[in-house]
């Protein structure tokens, strides 16, 4: 027989719905739901602007929880409310897809408030089709934070009070208040007119997406006759008289034309590059100071270094570390971390070694370096017998306690004041160690220095402030 | 091999780029921050993903959304956000999907503090989100590992189709030591079961619903086989001076090296200790466990926890040896010398 297609199922649509479980022709939606609609109208879009193979629908918790039986293109379903987190994880992912976050009322203004608050305000290129149906279908007809006031569900039985559970939330004005949003609109399914409105505000909004130019949102006022107890013309006058009242349609916010496309980095696989960003350099490790001039002591150091926050005494444990990695040892640094430095003091704990290290934490110290006078107070104690204990006299005004250790008095900040910065005192430090244990070898102090100082004068400076620490010792041995 | 001394947060993040990571999605907190912070800053400079979401559920999701557009991502967080994490990574769990998490566990309940501590043990290793799943677990003590294993767990994740959390504390990821890098970068292929917005990955569909009873419990009978078949291939540890031990010490990150440190004094005065060091708590290395308590007198586990791991040994022991456990908590972390003091107090007693 001869006939004429006039009205075609989208390609958009799976013909029949195989992922659906009993009835295959039909969908899941109750007679003269919304829900339909609004799927019908996203398939021609998708068809119109030829977009089905770069879709990824996502679909929510909610009665649309199985949009994906319909929509023959990608798809993903999400937690309740998650939605637009999703749709974000997957355009980042896939810049050149198109992707849908498809969301009730219950799912969008209420369990996923914040992710849809932060995909609009990211601009993330997706489009978000809000169905506000007033209520929440799926679980039986309890109120949503768009039920209307009076309206009663099954969790407001004597209806909603805004008294007991405020007002409904009006989320397409709410997103518009965004700067990022670039098309949103509030459409209606009550009537054909307004049918046609919505078809045409779906397709704007896909066209945004697929034209680059950023996050779109169509807040649909749909039917939902099971959740109100209407048949479904009933639910129809309900919608134009109750909610479109309380729900203005119309566009709220449309920057499309003035918006420039976006488009994101491409991804650099070039193993070169990529060692080059990560700073990743083979360094030159070997033995340079002479191990057997070293002191029984000093072999394999561990230090306590302590002082105020600002002294740097967390920076003199990193060199010491970079100075031990370079002569070819294992080294450990563990900071005394969070609000503790804020103001207040700050202790390191390092560790230099020829074997694997076992515990960073240095509980029992060979070397105690006291920036300040509490700091002796408190760590002289963990030096073993025979440990050197280094005290910045210019902040202690107390001897040690201690008689059964090695001890190394120096004005450090008095020092580093007269070389031109109180900044370098832990440099000044750092040269009597070393002068002292002969753990490392000048050069490799030099080269680390240099790695971490871009500054000459700085540089410079720092190295002066080593010289004076060095002579320091030097004088009084 | 490139060398860098690194703070093991930041190796995690060198790791997982190496590891051909293309997005991160996370939110800061304190000891993980670092992490987050040198994501936002190298990712971008390889042409990768980095988005500071509204929180951690937000972020889970956003891996949810990538893993299943076949992008190999992770987040990162310390205890109060990997409870949020908690319904992303079942939901990840259910759906198979691959990425990456770092736990960067810091002293709890509730806000607890900043200080190390290993109390999120159960939530991670037994599975605080809802359903029948189980996530592989790795457990680095270095900051080698933190790069190592952030590597592993990218292959192992898209190996089994799963999570891996890469369980560490405030110190582990606090500590900088000197990190080994390999030098060739890793890049995924293309997964078969994945969205790539084209035709012919169309009709993959990334969802944990299964809507009928049967064929929910066919999806976890599937399931159980997998973590069963992890079970069998994918266990590791690390043994110290174990063969010839009369007592042998159990620990994992941070305080399996203060444990070293017990153990090589120790061992200076002659005593026989030695040190099993989980590296996947789940898989968890029971069978060797067992084999292990054949031959000593007894175990000491150590854990900056009120006894989390402590309950996998004994369930490996299944009372066959006698264990003994020494914990701290509230980010207090016990000395080498406080855990002699235990083990020489057990031995006398
Ligand atoms: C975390 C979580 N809480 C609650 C639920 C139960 N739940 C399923 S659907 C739903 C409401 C959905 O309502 P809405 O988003 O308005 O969509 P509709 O069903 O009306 O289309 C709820 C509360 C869930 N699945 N997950
Ligand atoms: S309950 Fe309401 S929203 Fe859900 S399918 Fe039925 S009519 Fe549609």
């Amino acid at each position: 027989m001869e006939y004429q297609v006039l009205l075609e199922k989208p390609k958009s649509f799976y013909q029949n719905y195989p992922r659906k479980a009993g009835n295959i022709e039909v969908t899941h939606y109750c007679p003269g739901c919304g829900h339909g609609v609004a799927h019908k109208y996203i398939a021609e879009a998708l068809d119109r602007l030829d977009l089905q193979d770069r879709t990824v629908l996502i679909s929510p918790v909610g009665c649309s929880v199985f949009a994906y039986y319909y929509f023959d293109v990608g798809n993903e379903q999400a937690a309740h409310g998650r939605a637009p987190a999703l749709a974000t994880g997957v355009k980042r992912a896939l810049p050149n897809s198109i992707v849908i976050s498809y969301q009730g009322d219950g799912d969008l203004a209420a369990i996923g408030t914040a992710e849809i608050i932060h995909a609009a305000n990211r601009g993330e290129q997706i489009t978000v089709i809000f169905i506000n149906n007033a209520i929440y279908g799926m679980t039986g007809g309890q109120m949503a934070p768009t039920t209307l006031e009076g309206q009663k569900t099954s969790t407001s039985p004597l209806g909603r009070n805004p008294a007991n559970e405020g007002f409904p939330i009006r989320m397409a004005e709410l997103l518009a208040t965004l700067e990022a949003p670039v098309y949103v609109e509030r459409v209606s399914l009550h009537d054909v007119k307004n049918r046609n409105k919505a078809r045409q505000a779906i397709y704007k909004a896909l066209k945004c997406q697929k034209d680059r130019k950023g996050f779109s949102m169509v807040e649909i006022l749909s039917q939902c006759p099971t959740g109100w107890k209407m048949d479904p013309p009933e639910s129809l006058k309900w919608v134009a008289e109750k909610m479109v009242s309380y729900f203005p349609l119309g566009v709220k916010v449309d920057r499309i034309d003035e918006s420039e496309p976006v488009t994101r980095p491409e991804q650099i696989w070039d193993p070169e590059v990529i060692i080059r960003n990560l700073g990743l350099v083979t360094l030159d490790i070997r033995q340079r100071a002479d191990r057997s001039a070293i002191a029984e002591i000093h072999r394999n150091p561990r230090f306590k270094i302590a002082g105020f926050g600002g002294q740097g005494v967390l920076t003199m444990g990193i060199i010491l570390a970079a100075c031990g990695m370079i002569e070819d040892y294992n080294v450990a640094w563990l900071p005394s971390y969070g609000p503790e430095m804020r103001g207040g003091t700050a202790h390191c704990h390092v560790t230099i070694s020829s074997k694997p290290i076992g515990s960073p934490l240095v509980s029992s110290s060979t070397v105690c370096i006291a920036m300040n006078k509490p700091s002796q107070e408190k760590f002289e104690k963990e030096l073993v017998p025979g440990g050197l204990l280094i005290r910045n006299t210019s902040m202690i005004d107390v001897p040690p306690a201690r008689t059964d250790i090695d001890v190394v008095s120096i004005p450090a900040a008095e020092m580093a004041t007269e070389i031109g910065s109180l900044k370098v005192q832990n440099m000044v430090i750092l040269g009597a160690y070393l002068e002292k244990s002969k753990l490392i070898h000048p050069e490799t102090l030099e080269m680390v220095l240099k790695g971490m100082l871009k500054k000459a004068a700085l540089l410079d400076m720092n190295m002066k402030a080593l010289e004076a620490g060095r002579e320091h010792v030097r004088k009084n041995a | 091999m490139a060398k860098e001394l690194i703070k093991g947060n930041v190796a995690i993040v060198k790791g997982a780029l190496l590891a051909g990571c293309e997005a991160y999605f996370g939110y800061p907190i304190t000891p993980a921050s670092e992490i987050a912070e040198y994501a936002s800053l190298l990712f971008p400079k390889l042409g990768r993903v980095f988005i500071q979401a509204e929180s951690e559920i937000a972020a889970i999701n956003m891996i949810y959304g990538a893993s299943g557009a076949g992008a190999r991502c992770m987040t990162a967080s310390s205890g109060p956000g990997l409870s949020l994490k908690q319904e992303g990574i079942s939901y990840c769990a259910g759906a198979e999907l691959p990425c990456v998490i770092a736990d960067i566990m810091r002293g709890g309940p509730g806000l607890g503090n900043i200080g190390p501590e290993q109390g999120d043990y159960n939530q991670i290793v037994k599975g605080g989100g809802h359903g029948n799943y189980r996530v592989i677990v790795l457990a680095p003590n270095s900051g080698q590992e933190m790069c190592d294993l952030t590597m592993l767990g990218f292959e192992l994740a898209d190996k089994w189709r799963s999570p891996v959390i890469l369980l560490a504390d405030g110190f582990t990821g606090q500590m900088m030591e000197q990190v080994d890098f390999p030098e060739e970068p890793v890049r995924s292929t293309r997964k078969s079961w994945a969205l790539y917005a084209d035709r012919e990955s169309k009709h993959n569909l990334i969802t944990s619903i299964y809507l009928s009873h049967a064929d929910l419990e066919a999806h976890n009978i599937k399931l159980q086989k997998k973590y069963a078949r992890i079970e069998q291939e994918e266990v590791r540890f690390e043994e110290l001076n174990c063969s010839d031990a009369d007592v042998v010490m159990i620990a994992y990150g941070i305080t399996s090296r203060i444990c070293r440190t017990t153990m090589e004094n120790a061992r200076e005065q002659g005593l026989k200790i030695g040190l099993f060091r989980p590296r996947t708590l789940f898989p968890f290395p029971s069978q060797r466990i067992a084999e292990l308590g054949q031959h000593i007198k007894f175990f000491l586990t150590v854990e900056c926890s009120n006894g989390q791991m402590l309950h996998d040994v004994r369930l490996a022991l299944n009372g066959t040896c006698p264990v003994e456990f020494y914990g701290r908590m509230g980010g207090e972390v016990p000395s080498a010398e406080e855990i002699f003091g235990v083990l020489t107090r057990l031995l006398k007693s």
